[in-house]
């Protein structure tokens, strides 16, 4: 397991150096900054005293070279617009963000495993059809249409929860969260719904295929056939099966939650990490935008590396190992 | 105990598919007394398998018993309320699969599969049942059984799962054992321990067994009576001494000089000519009609079922141990 740890650690390490190049090269060496942070009518001493301020003249090598300097010392540059650091901007957005992906998360995993499981044990019955009828839905329907049509119904025609922002918030160990508020839960709770159908839906489908496979199993008619309960077939014989493909897609799905919220976000005015990406994307504001990617791609090797260690504990038959396959 | 402990009339188990209505099991009549080891022969396709599920009313849609009666202990079994089928399901009547990588749940350690069969019958601590389990395993000769316990299927051998299987079995010493060929998957010399085993457990313990296999060997080894399906049907039913010996039924003639063993050396080896026939479209009057060097125009009618004197009985027209019918007559 140890080794099986530092292994990955260095893999993510790659896995950060390589990305780090690659947004250094699309978003810093590739268009010319000074000519968004510079107005066209300075004169040329004001523009070369701009370039050399912002080493803009010194090799690419040389100032990627800087730029990984600065990263590492958790400078990813100030931003443009507000002229705080980038970073800040971003870990100050980030509960927001991280508490309505995880919202959705629960919504899709509470909601999509069961209905899947009915839809795959019920799959020539009018509930099972009725169930992957309705996840077509969820597949297909633009997101941000789904998140209008929801704030057309609950909030303008029924009236009964809030159209956008966030809401109250307290402080849980430090942090602020809405979900402990009333007036919090119910901003919550229609941008969660949002980003949780399209999940949702897959889900479902995943859970029903893994149904129907897993239910004409030996081991599902033998267990039957030891005199168990249909409870104790379905929820502990086949659940435990089904879950291994399930989590997996979970753990790349929560990443793109994470990441790409951003649709959502807009929707509903959700002060997230989105919506700042969007604002700084409008504002050409770059060292956000850097910022932002570079702690997306840590978020993705984190979950990766959890998504196989929650594999390894469903699945007897991996055993994370040190060496290379 | 009196009468049969299992005893299957007129059953008739079909299945309602988009292509048509697939008759796996056709009108079976069999009867298993106190102790028996009866072998029930054909091949794939024949509904001997399925034979075996609908005892145990595990009959998956869109597969229904539609027809039939079948008698546990004089008890009837079809229609009987899920909840007292479940009751009887490894308490009383147990099976044994055909694949032992495929029978136990991959993702459940061998105790837990163990306790649960033994909790879902009886009330106990979990420490007891534990012991009980290890004791089962002991039973069917798995060495170390409290370190197996704790092993994953994936950890043991074939032949060390379907040993644990047949302990599962045995766990609340059935009345009946139904046995899916279950030494099929397995090496020739385990095959003939496991046999040897089941049969010595089932001794001891006055369990009956219904052993399904497509291999007439293995159940010669084994069987007190025979009885041969063919299409949903079975075709001949006897001790299996006579029938190995003295065959009635074209069907178990052929199936007997296919057996490798009985040609001569050099020699092509016998086939059936022709295929099984799709249980979609099956040949009125005899099914085994269209593949039959003896049958005659009166094979188009359904043949009666023949019971002698000896105890045996077949579904034949022109039995073997009869003259052919003469050139005139065949069809």
């Amino acid at each position: 397991m140890l080794a099986y740890l530092i292994r990955r650690l260095f893999q993510a390490a790659i896995t950060i150096v390589v990305m780090a190049v690659l947004v250094f090269v699309g978003i810093y060496a590739i268009g010319n900054p000074i000519d968004v942070l510079i107005s066209p009518e300075a004169d040329p001493a004001e523009i070369e005293a701009a370039i050399r301020r912002l080493g803009l003249d010194q090799p690419l090598w040389r100032q990627f070279l800087l730029f990984v300097g600065n990263a590492l010392r958790g400078d990813l540059g100030t931003s443009f617009v507000h002229n705080e650091p980038a970073l800040r901007l971003i870990i100050e957005r980030m509960p927001a963000t991280l508490e309505l992906a995880v919202a959705a998360m629960l919504i899709s995993i509470f909601l999509g495993i069961p209905l899947g499981m009915i839809a795959g044990l019920r799959h020539d019955r009018p509930s099972g059809r009725g169930i992957m009828a309705a996840s077509i839905l969820g597949f297909s329907l633009p997101n941000f249409w789904q998140g209008m049509m929801l704030i057309m119904l609950f909030a303008v025609w029924a009236g009964w929860l809030p159209s956008g922002g966030r809401g109250d918030t307290v402080p849980l160990f430090g942090v602020p969260v809405s979900f402990l508020t009333l007036n919090g839960l119910q901003h919550l709770v229609l941008p969660a719904i949002n980003l949780a159908l399209f999940k949702t839906a897959l889900v479902i489908r995943l859970s029903r295929a893994g149904t129907r496979e897993v239910m004409l199993q030996d081991y599902v008619k033998f267990a039957r056939a030891k005199g168990l309960s249909e409870r104790r077939v379905v929820l502990v014989h086949m659940l435990k099966n089904i879950l291994i493909p399930v989590v997996t897609v979970l753990g790349l799905e929560f990443g793109s939650v994470i990441a790409f919220a951003v649709v959502t976000e807009t929707v509903f005015a959700w002060p997230g990490m989105g919506k700042l990406l969007i604002d700084s994307i409008l504002n050409l504001d770059r060292p956000v935008v850097v910022a932002y990617l570079m702690l997306i791609v840590f978020v993705f090797i984190l979950i990766n590396l959890v998504v196989d260690i929650v594999y390894s504990l469903l699945d007897p038959r991996v055993r994370l190992s040190g060496r290379a396959e | 105990m009196t009468g049969p402990v299992l005893e299957i009339r007129g059953l008739r188990t079909w299945f309602f598919t988009r292509a048509g209505v697939v008759r796996a099991v056709d009108g079976v009549d069999l009867a298993i007394g106190a102790g028996e080891v009866l072998g029930l022969v054909g091949e794939s396709g024949s509904g001997k398998s399925i034979t075996g599920f609908s005892v145990l009313g595990l009959i998956d849609p869109p597969g229904r018993i539609t027809e039939g009666s079948i008698r546990f202990r004089g008890e009837e079994l079809v229609g009987a309320p899920e909840e007292r089928l479940r009751r009887l399901r490894g308490a009383h009547v147990a099976m044994i699969f055909q694949d032992p990588m495929m029978t136990l749940n991959p993702v459940l350690r061998i105790d837990t599969q163990m306790i649960e069969a033994v909790l879902a019958h009886r009330r106990m601590p979990r420490e007891e049942a534990r012991a009980r389990c290890a004791e089962a395993l002991r039973r069917v000769g798995i060495p170390a059984p409290e370190e197996r316990l704790k092993a994953y299927p994936h950890q043991l051998s074939g032949g060390m799962r379907q040993r644990v299987a047949i302990a599962i079995a045995l766990l609340h010493d059935p009345a009946l054992i139904i046995a899916d060929e279950p030494t099929t998957a397995l090496d020739v010399t385990i095959q003939a321990q496991i046999l040897y085993e089941v049969q010595k457990l089932c001794a001891e313990t006055g369990t009956s067994l219904l052993w399904i296999t497509h291999d007439l060997a293995v159940v010669a080894g084994i069987a007190d009576r025979i009885a041969v399906m063919y299409a949903g049907q079975i075709v001949e039913q006897g001790p299996t001494a006579e029938v190995i010996a003295r065959p009635l039924h074209p069907y178990t003639l052929a199936l007997l000089e296919s057996v490798p063993s009985h040609n001569r050396r050099g020699q092509p080896l016998r086939q059936i000519p022709g295929m099984a026939p799709s249980p979609l479209a099956l040949p009125e009057g005899c099914r085994f009609r269209p593949r039959c060097a003896r049958a005659s125009e009166r094979c188009k009618e359904p043949p009666p079922v023949l019971s002698r004197e000896d105890g045996r009985q077949v579904r034949c027209f022109h039995p073997c141990q009869e003259p052919a019918p003469a050139e005139t007559e065949r069809a």
